[in-house]
């Protein structure tokens, strides 16, 4: 790994550190969410110092040069946040389901006492 | 409060619901609610006017979701018997008694109005008579037991049935042969009457569409296969 490609790749890590560690202190992300993201960081982090690390990965997933190994991981890595999100939103799905079931029925039955108290 | 009580899931059926309420009020004492799935016509107005108790959705959530309000309902307020029909008016209200009966007299925990065991049966496209052929087959494969009409919505279950509905896991969209395997594993007992349909009378139709019948086929596969794979405990 050359100077340059070194020093690009822990500015991006650093990036990614900063960018998420903002965004959780704005409440713009839930820290519960965010953990992915940093990880990714030092994922990068811990390939850039020790580069023999991803190369010695390479060997054992049987790929040929580093940067397949790095593409291999970055979307596996993706496809596990995609799934994490699928998760999530069929609980929230759920949620929003039976809160929506819970008002229509407090709404209809209020509906009916309104309506007994102004028989009366 | 009744200890019976009559579902009608209805999504923009303004023109049918009337008559449907009429229908079922002529031919039972129960209580009449009607779970309105975020119509955008005045399917609430005419459902309130004709006498029916209304509950309705903020928003459009499918018909298994509107069926489990009106479980839920009958949860929350005590009935024991619960009969649930569409709101389309393709269900005839004269076999009300006797699916309350079937329930109350112990005979099965769901009795399900059949279409096919009427004398002469009933004509079905071909891609909706495929599948209900396919779903009895998969039925009777992984029960043991029978069940002609498996889409039927004309159905009547007492309170074992429709408080094990009231779960996160009762389909949003087709609750059909997916829970109809679920509960015979479960242990509950299911008999059918026979009793008489008409097609929808503007001619519209759940599985419409090659890519509506698609889903329903993978929704009802996929389905069947957690259903099986669930443990009973679950």
């Amino acid at each position: 790994m050359t100077f340059h490609q070194k020093i690009f790749a822990v500015a991006a890590s650093l990036a990614i550190f900063v960018v998420i560690v903002w965004l959780v202190r704005d409440r713009k992300l839930k820290a519960e969410y965010s953990w992915q993201w940093l990880l990714t960081g030092c994922v990068v982090f811990v390939f850039v110092v020790w580069y023999d690390l991803l190369v010695k990965l390479t060997g054992w997933i049987g790929a040929v040069a580093p940067t397949t190994t790095l593409f291999i991981f970055s979307i596996i890595f993706l496809v596990f946040v995609s799934l994490h999100f699928a998760i999530k939103i069929s609980q929230l799905s759920d949620q929003v389901k039976n809160l929506a079931q819970k008002i229509s029925l407090l709404e209809a039955q209020a509906g009916r006492s309104t309506d007994i108290a102004n028989q009366d | 409060m009744s200890r019976r009580c009559i579902i009608i899931p209805a999504y923009n059926e303004a023109g049918q619901i009337a008559p449907v309420i009429e229908g079922a009020r002529r031919f039972s004492d129960a209580q009449i609610v009607v779970v309105d799935d975020g119509s955008v016509d005045a399917t609430h107005e005419r459902a309130r006017v004709a006498g029916a108790f209304v509950i309705r959705h903020p928003f459009n959530m499918g018909a298994g979701v509107a069926v489990q309000t009106g479980y839920k309902y009958a949860c929350q307020n005590g009935c024991e018997y619960l009969l649930q029909m569409d709101g389309d008016g393709q269900h005839h209200p004269a076999h009300i008694p006797e699916l309350f009966s079937m329930v109350e007299r112990g005979v099965c925990d769901l009795a399900i109005g059949s279409r096919f065991l009427q004398p002469g049966g009933q004509r079905t496209g071909f891609w909706k008579h495929t599948g209900i052929r396919l779903f009895r087959a998969l039925i009777r494969i992984t029960t043991g037991q029978s069940v002609t009409d498996p889409t039927s919505g004309y159905r009547c279950m007492n309170r074992r049935v429709f408080e094990y509905f009231t779960a996160d896991s009762y389909p949003w969209d087709y609750p059909d042969a997916n829970v109809i395997i679920d509960l015979l594993r479960m242990g509950f007992r299911i008999a059918e009457l026979p009793v008489e349909m008409s097609p929808n009378p503007e001619g519209r139709s759940m599985h419409r569409g090659v890519l509506r019948i698609s889903y329903y086929f993978f929704n009802m596969f996929f389905s069947i296969l957690v259903v099986l794979l669930r443990r009973k405990s679950d």
